[in-house]
Order: structure tokens, then sequence, then C-alpha cells
């Protein structure tokens, strides 16, 4: 989107609020619905990528040593990765912000 | 060159649909539509139609599967009537919010219950509200110049709404009348391919019917009540422009001697022929009572009709539908919020008639303008014929 959500005018909108530019839903920050976040304790993970493979998100990345992080902007905080995590390395803990 | 005969107006309908080429079909047989279907099936197995007809299990899929096709970029058709349009009512707003150029022949029936398979308007007045254009037809005639009518206005770039052609249930859709068909090559030269603003294809993605947040839900409704109320104009130049080409001349709102008589009814639909009726025998003892037909309901006509009945004292508002609990009948809701709201000294009653296939005999609008009905104006509406 060219503009934040809030700014367009009704006569501003596609025919049917069509979006034609595929993938524009990155430009909407999720990650404030978010009340908990994870946090990864790297001694227990084994970098097997499931955290990375089940966040509904896409939120979770890869860093350079191959162990995971999640993109705040974006991480709604939902578990998954925290239940799915099988040695159990990733913590959710409220988020205060 | 045009053709007349003498035709069932359900198969009618379903010609005028193929004369639209019309590119999908896909809709579920429901009494009375079924003609209007069947013979669309018949058409396009015989190869005398290059359509795709899907068959779906129900009418919530027929209209869901008239959304993708019409999605895709397809000319997409389809028809039904009472119980049918009620279990397609959320997909009906689906099709207007999108902005898809549906065409659907409302074959107008009772709801149930009590069961009823005959005629009146309590299946369209139920779906009045869901963001699509409605025409309401008179005769065979209207039906088959209003399907075709319909797709060029819902195609219209400014325009891009779905369009509903209603025709009353038995008393119109199982009728025998004189028919003209416009030629194949005339309809084809008033009504070029489509040509879709937006369509699903793999080259070009597009996102259709996207989640709406409380930051853009209003202005989106706001956008689509501004695309239906504008519709109007494409409307009326449609209507001339099908005038113009094949010498039937149509309008949003329809008067008949109204010139020379300060009152009048309005009606939908076919019952107007019965009302001309009476004013015709009306007229041979002396009598002036004029008719405003609403052939256009959603966009709501206000400006045509505020023309046509301002200059009037009484006016009869005619309706097959039950008020169901409401103040009046849907459609002289309408008109006494414009009347209100021009501070206009018009006196309105509300009649009710014709629910569930009850005959309307031309003899209650004589009785109405001779005031032999009684309209007591601490009751709301009187319903005809009722046995109290």
């Amino acid at each position: 989107m060219a503009k934040p959500m809030e700014q367009y005018k009704w006569h501003e909108l596609n025919v049917g609020c069509v979006i034609d530019e595929p993938g524009n839903a990155r430009e909407y920050k999720t990650g404030d619905w978010r009340s908990q976040k994870p946090v990864w304790n790297d001694s227990k993970c084994i970098k097997c990528g499931l955290c990375w493979l089940y966040c509904p998100d896409a939120a979770i990345y890869q860093i350079e040593d191959g162990f995971y992080r999640a993109n705040l902007d974006y991480c709604k905080g939902c578990g998954i990765c925290s239940k799915e995590c099988k040695p159990g390395a990733i913590k959710m803990v409220e988020d205060i912000r | 060159m045009s053709i007349k005969k003498g035709i069932e107006v359900s198969i009618a309908a379903s010609i005028a649909a193929k004369l639209a080429r019309v590119e999908v079909i896909a809709a579920y047989p429901i009494t009375p539509q079924t003609h209007i279907v069947e013979h669309l099936s018949e058409l396009v197995a015989n190869g005398e139609l290059e359509a795709i007809y899907i068959n779906v299990e129900s009418e919530h899929s027929a209209m869901s599967a008239c959304c993708g096709a019409s999605a895709a970029g397809a000319r997409t058709f389809t028809s039904t009537s009472a119980q049918g349009l009620e279990l397609m009512h959320e997909i009906l707003f689906i099709a207007s919010g999108m902005r898809l150029p549906i065409v659907m022949a409302t074959v107008n029936r009772a709801l149930s219950s009590p069961l009823s398979i005959w005629g009146d308007h309590s299946d369209i007045m139920a779906a009045r509200d869901t963001g699509w254009i409605m025409l309401f037809c008179e005769n065979g005639q209207e039906v088959v110049d209003s399907i075709i009518m319909a797709f060029k206005i819902a195609e219209h770039r400014n325009v891009l709404l779905p369009v509903m052609v209603n025709l009353d249930g038995f008393s119109l859709s199982h009728v025998i009348e004189p028919i003209e068909f416009p030629s194949q090559k005339d309809v084809d030269s008033f009504l070029p391919p489509y040509k879709p603003l937006y369509s699903l294809h793999p080259d070009r993605p597009v996102t259709m019917g996207a989640y709406g947040m409380p930051e853009i839900y209003t202005e989106a409704k706001y956008a689509q009540e501004m695309a239906l109320i504008n519709s109007k104009d494409t409307i009326i130049g449609v209507m001339k422009e099908f005038g113009d080409k094949f010498g039937r001349h149509y309008k949003p709102v329809e008067t008949h001697n109204t010139e020379n008589t300060d009152f009048a009814f309005i009606c939908l639909g076919s019952t107007n022929e019965n009302i001309a009726t009476a004013i015709d025998e009306l007229k041979s003892y002396g009598k002036e009572a004029g008719l405003i037909k609403l052939r256009l309901f959603r966009p709501f006509p206000k400006d045509e009709l505020l023309s046509a009945l301002k200059d009037k004292k009484r006016i009869a508002v005619i309706e097959r539908a039950m008020p169901a609990g409401a103040a009046n009948g849907p459609l002289y809701n309408e008109i006494a919020s414009l009347i209100y709201n021009n501070r206009l000294d018009i006196t309105l009653e509300n009649y009710i008639v014709g629910l569930g296939g009850r005959d309307v005999h031309p003899e209650y609008f004589i009785d109405i303008f001779d005031k032999k009905i009684t309209f007591k104006t601490d009751k709301n509406y009187t319903v005809i014929g009722v046995r109290e």
C-alpha cells in the first residue's frame, strides 16, 4: 500500500478492495496484537527448524549461527513455536511494552 | 432481424441468457425457476450454447460457484426462487461486495412456512439489502430485454455490481406470451464480450475479498454504496441505448395514465398489469386513476419517483409481502420516507395482496379507488381478502 490504511479515502480504494500488489500484507505489522513473546534457550536448541516451519505468520527467521529468532514486528505471540519445539527450547514470556 | 413468437416466459429468459452469450451457469433447480435452468442445461448439453454448466448441490454453492466464475472473468448467470434465494443469502453480499457482475433471474415466490411454491415478493424483500441492482419485470418482453440489459449494466466499468432481474413466479414465469427476440448479431453489437477490470489469473496475482480492518471497512462499504447509487446513471444510459437500438424504451420509473389524476397506485412486477386493467375499467366509468411502476428497485430511484408522485394527493402502495412486524410494507416505508423528506402533503395507503399465489383481481384496485376497501389510519396496512 502506498500509505497507511487509516489514511485511505473511500474513492482511493480499488474496486471491490482488490489487492493488486501481491505480498503487501507485510506492510501491516501485526506484532502489537501480542501479549507474550517467544524466548529461545540456544543451549537446548537442536536447530531442527520446526519453529520456523510451524510459525503461521512466517515471523521466525534463522540467524547466522543456525539458531532461530522471531521478528517481533509480525509475531502475534500465539505460542505454536513453543508448543511444537521438541527439546523445549522456546519459552513464552510476558511481553511488557 | 428480430423474431416474434409465442413462448413460455421461463424459456424466453433462458434464450435471453443465451443471446447474452453467458460463459458459466451454476444453478440448482427450484420451483418456479426450474424451466429457466432446465432449458439452459439443454442448450449447453446440445451444444447450442458454448458455456460451462456447473451442477451444484445447493443454492449456496450455486452462488459461490458464480462468484468464482465471475472473479475469473467469465460472464456468469444463475437463477433461483424463494428458499433458494435465502440459502444463497450470505453469498449475495459477497458477490456485491467483491463487485462481481453476475446476473440472476429471481423468480419471486413465497417463503416457507407454510410451504408454498406460489408467487409473492417475500423472497426478494428479504434480500433487498444485499447490495444488488434490482430490476422488476411486468411481462415476458421485459424479462428478455432486462436480462440482456442487465449484463451491460453489471459489467459497465462505472458499475461492476451484480444485477437481479425479478419476475413473478407462475403468473409471469409460466405464462406463454408473444415475445420479440433480437437477433444474435444485434445483441452482440449491443453487448460486447466481458472485459474484467481484475480477474484471477496466475500471470497477475490479486487477492479478492480480503479482510477489512475497522480502519478500512467503513470506507470500503461507502465506496460500494456510492457505486450502487451512482449506477443509476449507467442504468438510464443502458436503457436509452437499448431503446435506440431495439425500439423498446424503458425507464427506472414508468407511469400509466398519471397525467390527469391526483390518485396513483405504486407497485412492483406483474401485478402492474392487473392494476392497468383496473385503470382502464375505471376510465370506462369516467374515473381517472394513475399507475407508477417501479422498474428499478435498487438503487431506489428517488428523483424519478419524486417527479412521478409529487403532484398526487392520494397514493396506494400495493405490495406482495407481509411487513413481518415492521410499521408498514417495505415498499411503503421507502415511499413514506421520500414523501416525508420532501414535505409533500400526500395521503398514503398501504395494501398487501397476492400472498403465496392468492389471485389478485383487478376489482380490488377499483374498490381501493372507490374507497370500498376500507383503509383505517389506525391500522398501518390492509391485507386485502384476508378472512377475519
